[in-house]
């Protein structure tokens, strides 16, 4: 059985809808910018990959607004453009073959912010009876779920960054075991005070200044992340029932998954990144000659920098293979962070062009990869492994390769 | 004290639980079901709260499950309104 994607909605700070996207990312629009929405002045770190021009009531009906965090406004705005952009509505399949996967690593951040401030000072009958779910990791697959009447099979996964890969690969987990078409995908955002002061205490986050040289992933001058907000949704169906119903376009397969932890905290084994991108290969039944190109996870900091520059090397030799990092254009978007790179890969694969990795520009001959920079290149793409990584252990990766009629 | 209207209702519906935007919420809405109109379980229970908020009026979740109508809520409220200025 193969599981192709059909649709693609992307929500991220350098473009709203897929195209939006996918044109800043080829031209390097950055979405990084000073953080607004509060006072950043008092913190260390404040410039984030922030949405700049989204507004909840051109995009979702009034009803869903009191009871919706914004990385769910976001979440369900990609997913109607996912499913729009696939040829579907509710009426296309039956309810129950249809189901939605996703991941979040943040939960409501903002909107369980502002119902603690009334629980401080006003009380607890203030609370909105919409903080049950609107805080929760699984609020969008639900959300989602309800406002496209997709009654099949769901779930929500948690990975941290790499989470967003994870849903994905169940997503094609679950077209396998029976469901026709899956909603799937990511999408984070945390960029209320709360939000913002738990991102910085992973400690991680960059302090730099300067939008165009704050997170510069395999550069030498690598100094941290910026966090993003957003995401993308895909739309994941079975290949013969697509066809079937006539779906309007195919991007491509989902053609291998694996998932991986890495070892404890200075056991000196090696992490798992490597086990995952060769599993993965394995499961697409590819060997490492047959990838055009790896969205790699790109973390900004040199030591973990370094660990997938090794990974990468193992598996594909000394610049074997050209890698890159478009999400240095958006900050890390924790869950939406896979899956805009996996949008990004289906359409390297549909353009013939491999996009930059931002702003970076000088890569320590040591790391030994050939990462795309300054400008796109130009090259047909048939088979992109995308990576990521999620804080204490999280490897994921997610092989997508040029649909063939078979 | 001040009985709750239909003008009200209606203010704190949409402000605790949004409005459909294919039904038209200043007709008469006062025999409609809160099913038809669009408002569930929770969005009757947001609106509850904020009735206490607003009117001083406590109303159980049990009493809340059990209303159909705006006409019932109303009647509901305005009861212990009553009840509550004896």
């Amino acid at each position: 059985m193969t599981t192709v994607i059909t649709g693609i909605g992307a929500a991220t700070p350098n473009g709203l809808g897929t195209e939006a996207f996918w044109k800043a990312t080829l031209t390097g629009a950055n979405g990084v910018r000073e953080l607004t929405g509060f006072d950043t002045s008092a913190y260390p770190s404040r410039l984030a990959g922030q949405i700049v021009d989204y507004d909840a009531k051109t995009h979702l009906p009034s009803r869903l607004l009191p009871q919706t965090d914004v990385s769910t406004r976001y979440a369900l705005t990609a997913a109607a453009w996912a499913l729009e952009d696939a040829g579907v509505d509710e009426n296309t399949l039956p309810d129950y073959d249809m189901g939605t996967v996703t991941s979040n690593a943040l939960g409501g951040f903002a909107f369980t912010h502002q119902e603690f401030n009334k629980l401080w000072s006003k009380g607890s009958e203030f609370v909105s009876v919409y903080e049950s779910f609107a805080w929760f990791y699984a609020v969008n697959t639900g959300q989602i779920s309800i406002r496209h009447k997709l009654r099949g099979p769901s779930a929500a996964l948690v990975g941290e960054q790499a989470g967003g890969l994870d849903a994905v690969g169940h997503a094609r987990r679950t077209v396998e075991r029976g469901t026709r078409l899956v909603v799937s995908g990511g999408v984070d955002s945390a960029f209320d005070p709360w939000g913002w002061a738990s991102q910085l205490a992973g400690g991680r986050v960059t302090t730099a200044t300067d939008p165009e040289a704050a997170y510069l992933p395999f550069d030498e001058r690598a100094a941290g992340y910026v966090p993003g907000e957003g995401g993308a949704i895909l739309i994941a169906e079975d290949a013969a029932s697509a066809r079937e119903r006539g779906a309007p376009r195919i991007y491509g397969e989902i053609a291998g998954y694996a998932s991986t932890f890495d070892p404890k905290p200075g056991s000196g084994r090696e992490p798992g990144l490597r086990r995952a991108a060769e599993l993965a290969l394995a499961d697409a039944g590819l060997a490492p000659a047959d990838i055009d190109v790896v969205f790699a996870d790109a973390a900004g900091l040199p030591e973990l920098d370094r660990i997938e520059a090794d990974a990468l090397r193992a598996v594909f030799g000394p610049r074997g293979v050209p890698v890159t990092a478009p999400k240095a254009l958006t900050g890390r978007m924790y869950a939406g962070g896979g899956p805009a790179d996996l949008a990004s890969a289906l359409l390297s694969i549909r353009d013939g062009v491999i996009p930059a990795s931002g702003f970076t520009a000088q890569v320590p001959d040591a790391y030994g990869i050939d990462l795309v920079t300054g400008e796109p290149r130009t090259r047909p793409v048939s088979a992109a492994l995308v990576l990521a990584r999620g804080r204490w252990g999280f490897n994921s990766a997610v092989v997508v390769t040029r649909h063939t009629d078979h | 004290m001040a009985q709750l209207a239909i003008e009200d209702l209606r203010r704190i519906l949409i402000a605790c639980a949004g409005e459909d935007d294919s039904l038209d919420l200043t007709g008469d809405i006062l025999d409609s079901s809160f099913e038809d109109l669009g408002y569930d379980s929770l969005a009757l229970m947001e609106s509850a709260a904020r009735i206490k908020q607003e009117y001083g009026i406590d109303l159980s979740d049990d009493d809340i499950a059990e209303v159909e109508t705006p006409r019932a809520l109303l009647a509901l409220v305005n009861a212990d309104t009553a009840t509550a200025a004896v």
